[in-house]
């Protein structure tokens, strides 16, 4: 077994957190763990890739483009941008909340239509769960909670590999303690929210 | 962070804290280092946890000073590591040259990051070369596990050798997370004795002609320990053999299937014998390691001097790149010689234009006033920017373009005298504190020396920002039990003695300019120091204090000066107004100070 997630999005928004919480979770289940991550010059604003990989056979810290068993886009452009580390039958969670680029928020590029960069990965694939975790957030108290929105979301993934309680233990553990009550009241809305999903 | 302090049990670590526990592990105690990408994280530890762990740790003024303190007290007997990035090995190399000839007493590793396809460097050099060069003992790990057990038979080997030894990881290994199991720390003494040896550690001519041939020597010696070496061995079963090192093994152990490997932890001087055996009744040899054919070739020569005619693939036939770093998606190029699984088939790209998100300056940080103002100054002028390697080297985007010419750290002041000789150019060179104190001084004394006409404009953001703020000779010391005071760079600058010398906030863009023109109209070597915290640094101390900020749309003419000359990410364009972004606003009054109308309010 061998099960890969890719973590897409942009510095600041907690991409090195959820891959550290589903790496711990990994681990604690008794799984080989191998990730990488993205530090240096990248951070400063840029794109953000985490790979993480686990099971009996996970040795590579890298998987090949389309490899990807799960998507997690914490932005749609950068979504959009990878899209290509997934393959049909990979499980696509797109966060809507864009984060405008320097020169976007400057008004010299536009960012792209929400909706129109949706379709776009709809008409490639029929497993794409969009989630605004940026207002389950708000509704569970504050906007810095999405990552914990996500994570909880993928708890309720098709075919996802570790347990809902081991991953709220593991998000309890990385976040400080003042926080707890809200990373796992909006950890619960998320995974509510993607329990819904036909997906 | 993890507890790498932990007495026991397994943790998911970063492959730079797998190595600062294997310090730990092995009774080092002794480190040095000049940050850099992908190595900082180590320097970050130990700052963290050197005086609980028993061990000095200094971040030094440069890696060749890192690399000559830590050869001091390996010849004290203390076991020692530097470590670097790449390019900093070719700062530190003059030492490690001559102190191979010398050798050591306790272990020494040389700790090099190398960062295949470039994630936050200058070139992709393979330091794999300088063991050839320097004749000394190489190891290289495939996973943070494996590093940081390697760490203690690293120091076993170069004990032995009484050699140091290169300790070769790519960003891949340092960047890498996984599960290792905590040995036992070691005891270990953080305090030796130099035993004076005036044969061996004075290499005056007479005394290194010596000294070369017991080098050779040792090499023979080093070429029989790897023979041996558990860190070399043997995988599998197949008629095709494959030999790879480093990370390339994972992506070979984890997608090719019927080969036989041999994995190379033990990477100079090569087992020689092993490798012909291993050779030997195969149908072919694959070579898999990234960036230059370093095995490969020397597989090639090992074939050739044991009459084997065993076709050997690799980069020489084409097969696979010498550039950029290795992946699946490169390995899948090995499927007509070897069985693997298919690839999956990616989904195609989406074709809608995607803006593009390059790392940028932060909001408020003084880069943009002090580039902003030289821009003013600068005016119409045919001037040759020159920069270096911190965040101020993200200048180089617009609207700054403040970069033409980069090539290593404290190479903007040198070249900048060159262009002050060889071109009617003004030229101006940016470099940040730690770089300053790293390798810009003696350029600007030289400058001064040759009478060079230059701007020399010092961005002092009081840390070393790009690679994680760690601290630097200009804002003191104050961690593992020693307390520094901060070095004053004016002071220092005041000393050479130069024809113009000025110190300015870069926030108030508008007196920087008129200084930066003075700086420039000087006849001779002026220096600007541009002095204001890193905001970043700052947010992380909690001593950020933000001032509200926002633009009075009745008095905005839309004129959007404050976007094109400053450009800061907090500043939003909403149709054809100018808002601020309170979240990323820090309120440092940039944008309030170039904008002609007063159009935007900082609250005091
Ligand atoms: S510089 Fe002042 S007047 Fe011009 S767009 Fe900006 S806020 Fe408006
Ligand atoms: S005051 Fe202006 S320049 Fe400074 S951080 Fe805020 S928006 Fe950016």
């Amino acid at each position: 077994m061998r099960y890969t997630i890719q973590i897409v999005g942009v510095g600041g928004q907690g991409v090195l957190l959820a891959s550290m919480v589903l790496g711990s979770a990994a681990m604690k289940a008794g799984y080989k763990v191998a990730m990488s991550e993205v530090h240096g010059m990248a951070q400063r604003g840029g794109s953000v890739l985490c790979t993480l990989r686990f099971g009996e056979e996970a040795v590579s810290p890298l998987e090949y483009s389309g490899g990807a068993d799960l998507l997690m886009g914490f932005e749609p452009v950068e979504t959009c941008r990878n899209i290509s580390l997934a393959n049909r039958d990979t499980r696509i969670l797109m966060n809507l909340d864009p984060v405008y680029p320097s020169m976007v928020a400057a008004g010299f590029e536009e960012y792209p239509d929400v909706d129109e960069m949706v379709s776009a990965v709809r008409g490639r694939t029929e497993n794409l769960v969009t989630i605004d975790a940026t207002s389950i957030a708000v509704e569970a108290g504050k906007a810095v909670a999405a990552n914990a929105v996500m994570i909880g979301a993928v708890a309720a993934a098709k075919g996802f590999p570790l347990s809902k309680d081991l991953l709220k233990e593991m998000l309890a553990e990385n976040v400080p303690p003042k926080f707890t009550d809200l990373n796992m009241k909006a950890f619960d809305m998320g995974y509510d929210y993607m329990s819904k999903q036909r997906n | 962070m993890a507890d790498i302090l932990s007495n026991g049990g397994r943790d998911l670590l970063l492959g730079n804290e797998a190595i600062t526990r294997g310090l730990i592990e092995a009774g080092v105690r002794f480190a040095s280092t000049y940050p850099g990408t992908p190595s900082s994280e180590i320097g970050n530890n130990l700052e963290k946890i050197s005086q609980e762990a028993g061990m000095y740790f200094e971040f030094s003024v440069n890696e060749k000073v890192a690399f000559e303190t830590a050869a001091a007290a390996a010849s004290s007997g203390v076991r020692s590591i530097v470590f670097m990035k790449h390019v900093g090995l070719n700062v530190a190399a003059d030492p490690m040259m001559t102190l191979a000839y010398s050798g050591v007493r306790g272990a020494m590793l040389i700790l090099t990051a190398d960062d295949p396809s470039l994630h936050s460097s200058q070139n992709e050099q393979d330091n794999r070369i300088y063991s050839k060069l320097a004749l000394l003992p190489m190891m290289e790990p495939s996973t943070p596990a494996e590093a940081k057990d390697m760490v203690a038979e690293a120091c076993r080997i170069s004990e032995e050798l009484e050699l140091p030894l290169i300790f070769r990881t790519t960003t891949r290994v340092n960047h890498a997370r996984g599960i290792v199991e905590f040995g036992e720390p070691a005891e270990a003494s953080a305090k030796g004795h130099f035993e004076k040896d005036t044969a061996r550690f004075v290499n005056i001519p007479a005394f290194a002609k010596r000294n070369r041939l017991k080098l050779l020597d040792l090499n023979r010696k080093a070429t029989e320990l790897s023979e041996i070496s558990p860190l070399n061995f043997i995988e599998g079963e197949g008629d095709t053999g494959i030999i790879t090192s480093g990370v390339s093994y994972t992506y070979v152990k984890e997608l090719i299937k019927d080969v036989q490997v041999l994995k190379l932890g033990f990477t100079n001087p090569l087992p020689e014998r092993k490798i012909a055996d291993f050779i030997r009744g195969k149908s072919r040899i694959i070579i898999v390691e990234e960036l230059e054919p370093f095995l490969e070739d020397q597989v090639l020569r090992i074939c050739a001097q044991n009459e084997l005619s065993v076709p050997v693939f690799g980069k020489r036939t084409g097969h696979l790149p010498m550039e950029w770093e290795y992946s699946p998606d490169v390995i899948a190029r090995l499927k007509d010689l070897v069985r693997m699984d298919a690839p999956p088939v990616p989904l195609r790209p989406v074709e809608m234009k995607l803006p593009g998100r390059p790392p940028t300056l932060c909001a408020g940080c003084p880069h943009r006033g002090i580039f902003a103002a030289t821009k003013k100054a600068m005016g119409k002028r045919d001037a040759v920017y020159c920069s270096d390697i911190g965040c101020y080297t993200l200048g180089v985007q617009p609207p700054f373009a403040m970069a033409d010419f980069i090539i290593c750290m404290g190479g903007g002041v040198g070249a900048a005298g060159g262009f002050a000789q060889a071109t009617d150019q003004k030229p101006v060179a940016f470099i940040g504190d730690s770089t300053f104190f790293h390798s810009g001084i003696p350029p600007l004394i030289s400058a001064k020396f040759n009478d060079h006409k230059l701007v020399m404009v010092i961005v002092d953001n009081r840390t070393t920002a790009m690679t994680g703020h760690q601290p630097n000779p200009g804002t003191g010391r104050d961690f593992g039990g020693i307390t520094t005071e901060a070095l004053d760079i004016e002071a220092v600058v005041r000393g050479i003695g130069v024809d113009f010398l000025a110190t300015v906030n870069p926030y108030d863009v508008k007196a920087a300019s008129k200084v930066m023109k003075e700086a420039i109209d000087t006849d001779g070597v002026a220096v600007v120091i541009s002095k204001m915290a890193c905001p970043l640094e700052l947010k992380k101390q909690r001593a950020l204090v933000i001032r509200e900020t926002h633009v009075d749309q009745s008095r905005c003419i839309k004129c959007y000066t404050c976007l094109k000359t400053i450009a800061c990410p907090a500043l939003v364009k909403k149709g054809d107004e100018v808002h601020v972004d309170a979240v990323q606003c820090i309120g440092c009054g940039m944008c309030a100070n170039v904008c002609p109308k007063d159009a935007i309010e900082v609250r005091q």
